[in-house]
């Protein structure tokens, strides 16, 4: 089973990486971009054939190690 | 005193974290990060700076799931010391043996100099060398160094005096400017500043080496 998980710093939490990106597309001349957050995007192949058991699986690796929850959240999709 | 410091693939200040120990006058013995245990007697763990797993996933994320990290954790559950300097601090945080985050510095840019830094407390082994409102001269050199909590936990570590260190003038962001924390039994610090790279006069401030002398009268023999 294929899975992405996406992590995203917590609303609140501040993004310089993403402010830095908003002023690039601002100075490439790309107008009204309000606000960008930057986060990651990892792909997972798993060997487990049942999806629920995947997906628990992939949620615990995000809790354990994917993502810092002090400071992101995390989303698991199936890929 | 007997201090442990672990080394993980990417750590680079862990030859000086010894060197500071073993000059304060402590037996230093180094642990790699497959260790799975600490030596016997062990009564402080240093985690030293550098670029652990080259930072992948998040500074400090792999090192603290490393072999060796259980047995840290265990160490200060038993009311074991521990001190993490820089990437060392990313580590305990990632470990969950401090609270909050370091994220990326505010202005994005990795900083490397001397900066000037105000002791909060002395209520601890680690700054009982030092009076309350001291200001060091002690380097840093950091990329993410950001420090951030929650503002319930903010509320609690100024509360409860666990602020060990604050910038005089904050070079990365980080909330109420801090620069170290303490654990809630006080036994487990981390900072980002480097102490033992501010050992000796040759260094260009010799204001860190008040730590690591402290740490050796708190393990003194009665």
């Amino acid at each position: 089973m294929k899975y992405r998980v996406f992590v995203t710093l917590k609303s609140g939490v501040l993004d310089p990486q993403g402010e830095a990106i908003r002023h690039a597309l601002g100075s490439l001349g790309f107008e009204g971009v309000n606000s960008v957050r930057q986060g990651k995007m990892i792909e997972l192949d798993l060997a487990e054939t049942d999806a629920a058991k995947a997906e628990a699986a992939a949620r615990q690796m995000c809790e354990k190690l994917l993502a810092n929850t002090v400071i992101e959240s995390y989303r698991v999709e199936p890929a | 005193m007997k201090a442990a410091v672990i080394t993980f693939p990417g750590s680079n200040c862990d030859r000086d974290l010894a060197t500071a120990f073993e000059q304060a006058g402590a037996e230093v013995v180094r642990v790699w990060h497959k260790d799975t245990g600490l030596p016997e007697g062990t009564d402080i763990v240093g985690i030293p700076g550098g670029f652990s797993f080259g930072d992948y996933l998040r500074c400090g994320a792999i090192a603290a799931r490393s072999p060796i990290a259980q047995a840290v954790v265990d160490h200060a559950g038993r009311g074991g010391h521990v001190l993490g300097i820089c990437n060392g601090f990313q580590v305990l945080v990632e470990m969950g043996l401090l609270p909050g985050a370091l994220l990326r510095n505010a202005n994005l840019k990795y900083i490397c100099r001397t900066v000037g830094l105000r002791v909060e407390t002395s209520e601890s082994a680690f700054t009982a060398g030092y009076a309350v409102g001291a200001e060091l001269q002690i380097p840093i050199a950091h990329h993410d160094g950001n420090y951030m909590a929650d503002a319930e936990t903010l509320a609690r570590l100024e509360g409860e005096g666990r602020v060990a260190f604050r910038y005089v003038a904050n070079p990365n962001g980080s909330m109420n400017d801090i620069a170290g924390v303490l654990s809630e039994n006080r036994r487990v610090l981390g900072m980002m500043p480097h102490p033992e790279r501010a050992f000796t006069p040759l260094h260009g401030s010799a204001d860190g080496r008040a730590m690591f002398d402290g740490l050796m009268s708190a393990f003194a023999p009665a």
